[in-house]
């Protein structure tokens, strides 16, 4: 069944979005995270354009982590405090980010420079989690205890000043790179159409050592706020929101995202690491053969005055 | 003085018998006409691209060449004109990279022809560039002239083709069918994502491979109610815009939670 998209003004598949939805949502279920960087690549394999399926991922992202944002409120496993610092960088990435989207567009290196970041960023990340998740898997097999991340461990960041106390956290750390680390991720949530968890979870793992248990929903908490402001300055911006895609896309999505928590819970934290990493390495994967191998047109349109 | 008044007579009297004159050795003054059956149409939630069908009438045509097949037809939609940005990638550190471009004003967003017979078979290709008729004869404007020739030749026909490969500029041969003498009926493609705005039907009258008239017609296409409010609303309001899909996307995600708690 065809369905017209008035923003992006083609007529595309329904059920192939709800399937994509669906997917996307089961294993963003699964795995905790917004699904935002599933969802952005599909819809430009799909030809969606580009800045479209950038500005519709932020909103379809809203849905998935307030979703998930509820349940990890009613566990209290979510630092308000936390997320709030979080969200003031964001504020200022998102901005910054909008900014840069709109001037790659004009100069028509959009679509590259999309690429480019995925392919960067889901490598990079998806590297380091399989590294870790596979070294975490073969301890487990040889009978030695998992280590557990001691929070009275301190690297360089903790030694940065202007301390703040987040007690949901069980954190006294510097705003500093709390700050930063919500501005990347704004940026990046405007120009990749991502909520940013794949980043996000990580970060506050590792460099803050924020407890894994709190780590996620505060990342779905911010990343509700980045998205949502992402979403309302593309559409005040770009006018690149397709209600119509991002509510197909949602609907799909909230469905799967729950039986994906379910299954989620029956597999070991490093099981689900490891497959989050090889998914996430895949995607980057198929994004680098994009660039790498010889486009099937070497010639593109695009309409002027899109801004 | 008085000897230019003979002349002036039968100068008069000629005029006056010209037409009848003309009248006897049956020389047809052909038109065309076209009529489409609705002068807006609207693209609904299902639009998944349509046919397009025009009826037009050939006026005061002669019936033997009629008899014979000798008038041809093309009809063309034209979409509104807008302008677009061709741009070519290169290899730029083993990574494609959108390098050159050029922009061209006015281009047709849609062009769908259709036709009698095979364009070849029904006038030279020199009449069809003057009337600018066919695929290959859109004329597109480059908005800077500084670029050397080749290059824009190149993006032209670059144009052309990603036109045509996305269905936004087709050919129909045989398209156009005489239903009598004197009707016929063209159907032309609208694409899955042809644009909104006004588009242009032009009809054009061969006889004997010679062009005779040319006649037009405006249609509307536009979203059905829905789909242009959300358009008109993304772009005239595009904050409340902003926040109502926040609101339904929190929502969606609300009742997600509700209909499929598993927790």
């Amino acid at each position: 069944m065809g369905i017209y998209l008035p923003i992006a003004e083609i007529s595309v598949n329904v059920f192939v979005l709800l399937a994509m939805g669906t997917a996307v949502g089961f294993l963003s279920g699964m795995f905790g995270v917004g699904g935002g960087f599933l969802i952005t690549p599909l819809l430009i394999f799909y030809n969606i354009p580009p800045a479209i399926a950038v500005a519709t991922g932020a909103n379809q992202v809203i849905a998935s982590s307030f979703s998930g944002a509820l349940s990890h409120m009613k566990r209290g496993t979510l630092d308000f405090k936390l997320g709030g610092v979080l969200l003031a960088g964001g504020v200022f990435g998102s901005t910054g980010g909008i900014f840069v989207f709109g001037l790659l567009r004009r100069l028509g290196q959009l679509d590259l420079f999309i690429s480019l970041l995925y392919v960067v960023l889901l490598g990079t990340v998806g590297g380091l989690m399989l590294v870790e998740s596979v070294n975490a898997l073969r301890m487990t097999r040889s009978g030695a205890a998992p280590v557990l991340k001691k929070s009275g461990q301190h690297n360089w960041i903790h030694r940065l000043p202007l301390k703040m106390r987040f007690r949901a956290s069980k954190l006294f750390v510097s705003v500093i790179p709390v700050l930063a680390l919500g501005a990347a991720i704004g940026f990046l949530s405007s120009i990749m159409g991502v909520g940013g968890g794949f980043i996000m979870v990580p970060a506050l793992i590792y460099l803050l050592k924020v407890p894994t248990n709190v780590v996620i929903g505060t990342s779905l908490f911010q990343i509700i706020f980045t998205s949502a402001y992402t979403t309302l300055i593309h559409s005040a911006t770009n006018q690149t929101v397709d209600v119509i895609l991002a509510f197909v896309l949602m609907a799909g999505g909230v469905a799967g995202a729950q039986y994906g928590a379910k299954v989620g819970q029956k597999l070991r934290g490093e099981q689900l690491r490891a497959l989050l990493a090889l998914l996430v390495l895949a995607v980057a994967i198929r994004l680098a053969i994009g660039l790498f191998v010889v486009p099937p047109d070497l010639y593109s349109l695009s309409a002027l005055g899109l801004d | 003085m008085p000897g230019l008044k003979p002349l002036n007579i039968a100068a008069l009297l000629a005029a006056l018998l010209a037409p009848q004159a003309a009248h006897a050795q049956l020389v047809h003054n052909e038109g065309i006409q076209i009529g489409l059956s609705t002068d807006n149409v609207a693209i609904t939630a299902g639009f998944s691209g349509a046919d397009l069908t025009i009826f037009g009438s050939l006026e005061d045509a002669d019936p033997q060449i009629a008899r014979q097949g000798r008038y041809d037809v093309i009809v063309v939609l034209e979409g509104p004109g807008q302008p677009v940005v061709v741009r070519r990638k290169d290899r730029v550190l083993g990574v494609w990279v959108n390098t050159q471009s050029e922009t061209f004003e006015n281009v047709p967003v849609s062009y769908s022809l259709a036709s009698t017979r095979p364009l070849q078979d029904i006038t030279e290709p020199n009449s069809y560039k003057q009337l600018s008729l066919g695929l290959g004869n859109i004329y597109m404007q480059p908005a800077e002239t500084d670029s050397n020739a080749t290059d824009i030749q190149d993006f032209t026909k670059a144009l052309r083709q990603r036109k045509s490969a996305s269905g936004l500029y087709s050919e129909n041969v045989g398209g156009v069918q005489f239903l009598s003498q004197n009707l016929f009926r063209a159907t032309v493609r609208l694409a899955p994502d042809v644009q909104v705005g006004t588009h242009r039907a032009r009809a054009f009258l061969f006889k004997n491979g010679l062009f005779v008239k040319e006649n037009s017609a405006q249609l509307e296409i536009r979203k059905s109610g829905f789909e242009q409010m959300v358009f008109r609303l993304a772009h005239n309001h595009s904050i409340f815009y902003g926040v109502f899909a926040i609101s339904l996307a929190m929502l969606t995600g609300w009742l997600g939670r509700v209909i499929f708690r598993k927790d």
